[in-house]
């Protein structure tokens, strides 16, 4: 059933885009859906007139959270068992999915119903379970489509972005039947044909399923308090009907108190869907109603983000996915080159700090950018992306012939006497360059005419003409 | 007022026409403008592929030549906007290291000597920084905000449409001042360019590492510049009017490409 390939192996992000920018039904469904949520985001954003305080509030309040995070950890931790849930601590992925399907196994039951979750994405829960003998069956509708089609998420809100109603219906009338519920037949692309599949499917399953597994968008450390916001009503379908809540959330979704949600309620809907406010907020405190809670805090790299002065912005991170929408490079490689369940500009700031640089692919990602500052412009909590790629570029092994021009570069420019020298066997061998350059710089010349190289620079110019007055 | 003109490696090896324009432009408006010869690059290339420790040598380089002028004016905006964005940062970055010599009171920290700022590491290097980065503009800026001119004496009788490069707009925020610019110019008929506000797919070694995604969106740059029917494109800053300029060549289009400097020196009898 769950076939798919890993990320792991994958080539380098412009190998990955390359390929994917050539695939126009992608490209067309990429611009058409990112387009649409980025218009919807900045009109109901130009509405508030506060925004520019609440994007430095919440920033502020994931600075302070983020500095103080063993303090709030062990409040959140108090809170919870206070009220009647177990908290599991979670060092790396296989951590996390062990304790987790310990829990699953304990209740003897090998199926469990998901809520759209990014931490149980990045860690692989659903293939661990799965090696476990336990079916993971993912009830939000884009991760559904993911799941059935056997397929990668390539978009944090939006995990099948990638995909037109088309396909969807191919998908869920060939694959539907193998997981549950068949697609009804003479199923047609409407989207309220697709949704009504979808809810039939779903609903068999959240009825008959016993335990369910959670992310949260937020957990309120003076209270023990988890919350999530979503769209469908379906997390909350999983989030109450079974007898077993697991939630696994990453450390950085922490805040101090009920106070700081009223903010990152009012910033997460405006920049993610679009949205004044999203249809369902959940929030549960411990165990409610008989049912069984446990709460599994996931470091996964985290702890080592938070050492970086620079790359720690990153953990401000709500994902809203904002950035992706307004990114010009994600809009045309596509969720899947990124190579991560995190793609985008966020992608590329977290999955080298998560998973380290020694993979090409890894190493690749901090230059997935052109720095044009679009996405620092919209994240709602002021992550500069721009600052923390240069910063991770700097860490990263260059090649060797890019490593020696650079150096050359910079000995020409330590002295202006070299950098006239330079200038000047330039002008004079003006008329040789050819029109298509060799090696990498034939990447250039492939698409683009090059620049006439003039037979004077501007400093000789300024001296023969004791800047231009004689 | 002392002004210095920061000319960038790039205008000053390929686009000396520029420069040039800077100069008589400058001089019409009544502004004597100096060339300080020892200037390089703001290492700008470095800095942002990841070489962090040649781009800081580059960037104290720069504080040296430019220490002591009331303003300096640079005819590209991603070079105004590594100064103004990335000397700060690389300044924080050397913070922690300059805090033992600062902790000295025995051995008070003096302003740098001219030509003699010292290691990276120092608060020599923050106080530089501190100092001069506020000084530094991008052309539209030193303009309308130092000389208070938007109408400069230009005369330019050509259908143009402007595109406002990444860091002018989202780095430097010079807002639509090279706009109110385009406007005062006698004869010139401004269009305005489709999705102006998104990136050529320059982005200096990305249009070399992403070929295939920088080539993806410089195409779509260049068809919202030939839907304007605009004779010549317009932007602050060479390096992306030579991303998207090239590909206007490549493609036979007949669009020219300007620097805002050049339109703006321009007057009637010449060109
Ligand atoms: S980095 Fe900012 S814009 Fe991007 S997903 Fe995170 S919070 Fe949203």
């Amino acid at each position: 059933m769950s076939g798919r390939a890993t990320f792991l192996g994958m080539p380098a992000f412009p190998v990955n885009a390359a390929a994917a920018v050539q695939d126009s039904q992608l490209r067309f469904n990429l611009r058409k859906a990112t387009h649409t949520i980025r218009g919807r985001r900045a009109s109901v954003v130009a509405e508030v007139p506060d925004w520019a305080e609440l994007r430095a509030a919440g920033r502020q309040i994931k600075d302070h959270t983020l500095r103080n995070l063993e303090r709030y950890l062990l409040r959140l931790e108090e809170a919870v068992t206070r009220a009647g849930g177990h908290v599991h601590w979670a060092a790396d992925a296989r951590e996390a999915n062990r304790i987790v399907a310990g829990l699953v196994r304990a209740t003897g039951e090998t199926s469990v119903v998901k809520v759209k979750s990014m931490a149980t994405q990045e860690i692989g829960l659903n293939e661990a379970l799965a090696a476990e003998g336990i079916t993971a069956y993912e009830t939000d509708l884009a991760e559904l489509i993911v799941q059935l089609g056997d397929d990668w998420p390539s978009h944090i809100l939006v995990p099948a972005i990638h995909r037109n109603r088309s396909e969807i219906r191919e998908i869920f009338l060939e694959k539907m039947a193998e997981w549950g519920r068949a697609a009804p037949e003479g199923l047609t692309d409407e989207p309220r044909a697709l949704a009504e599949a979808a809810r039939l499917h779903l609903r068999e399953r959240f009825l008959s399923t016993k335990v369910a597994i959670s992310g949260a968008n937020f957990m309120i450390a003076e209270t023990g308090t988890l919350v999530v916001l979503e769209s469908e009503g379906n997390g909350r379908m999983c989030l109450t009907l079974p007898e077993t809540l697991i939630s696994v959330v990453g450390i950085e979704k922490l805040l101090p108190s009920w106070r700081d949600l009223e903010v990152f309620l009012q910033l997460l809907p405006r920049s993610s869907t679009g949205e004044r406010m999203n249809p369902y907020t959940s929030t549960w405190t411990g165990a409610v109603e008989g049912q069984e809670f446990h709460l599994v805090l996931l470091d996964n790299g985290r702890t080592g983000v938070l050492a970086d002065e620079v790359g720690r912005q990153a953990l401000r991170c709500i994902r809203c996915s904002a950035c992706l929408n307004v990114c010009p490079v994600y809009e045309r490689a596509g969720g899947h080159a990124y190579g991560s369940v995190y793609p985008g500009p966020i992608g590329a700031i977290l999955t080298p700090q998560l998973r380290g640089t020694t993979s090409d692919l890894d190493a690749s990602l901090p230059y997935a950018s052109t720095l044009c500052g679009a996405c620092f412009d919209v994240c709602p909590v002021a992550i500069d992306i721009p600052e923390v790629l240069v910063h991770l570029r700097g860490r990263v092994r260059h090649p060797r012939a890019e490593r020696l021009g650079m150096r050359a570069a910079g000995w020409v420019f330590d002295r202006q006497e070299r950098l006239t020298r330079a200038e000047r066997v330039a002008g004079r061998l003006r008329r040789f360059v050819p029109r298509r350059l060799p090696g990498p710089l034939s990447a250039w010349t492939e698409t683009r005419d090059l620049p006439d190289i003039p037979p004077e620079s501007f400093r000789d110019w300024w001296d023969r003409t004791d800047g231009g007055t004689r | 007022m002392r002004v210095a003109l920061f000319i960038t490696c790039v205008n000053d090896t390929l686009f000396p026409g520029t420069g040039r324009a800077v100069v008589t432009l400058l001089r019409r408006l009544g502004c004597d403008v100096e060339f300080p010869r020892a200037q390089t690059c703001c290492g700008q290339m470095h800095l942002n592929t990841g070489y962090p420790r040649e781009g800081r040598r580059l960037a104290r380089h720069f504080l040296d030549v430019f220490a002591g002028y009331d303003a300096v004016v640079a005819p590209s905006g991603s070079c105004a906007a590594t100064v103004r964005e990335q000397y700060p940062r690389l300044a924080r970055a050397a913070a922690p290291s300059s805090a033992p010599v600062r902790a000295s009171a025995a051995a008070p920290v003096r302003p740098p000597a001219p030509g003699a700022i010292a290691d990276d590491g120092s608060a020599a290097f923050a106080d530089a920084v501190a100092e001069l980065v506020p000084k530094v503009r991008d052309l539209s800026e030193f303009l309308v905000d130092v000389l208070g001119v938007t109408d400069v004496g230009a005369y330019f009788p050509h259908r143009v449409t402007y595109h406002p490069t990444c860091h002018s707009l989202r780095g430097l925020r010079v807002g639509d001042r090279p706009i109110r610019l385009l406007e005062r110019v006698r004869g010139l008929e401004l269009v305005p360019l489709p999705a102006a506000e998104e990136c050529c797919g320059f982005g200096g070694t990305f249009a070399v590492k992403n070929p295939a995604i920088s080539a993806a969106m410089c195409a779509d740059k260049a068809r919202n510049v030939t839907a304007t029917g605009a004779e010549v494109l317009c932007a602050a800053d060479n390096s992306c009017l030579t991303h998207i300029g090239g590909t206007l060549s490549r493609q036979r289009t007949g669009v020219r490409t300007m620097h805002l400097a050049e339109i703006l020196a321009a007057t009637e009898g010449a060109r």
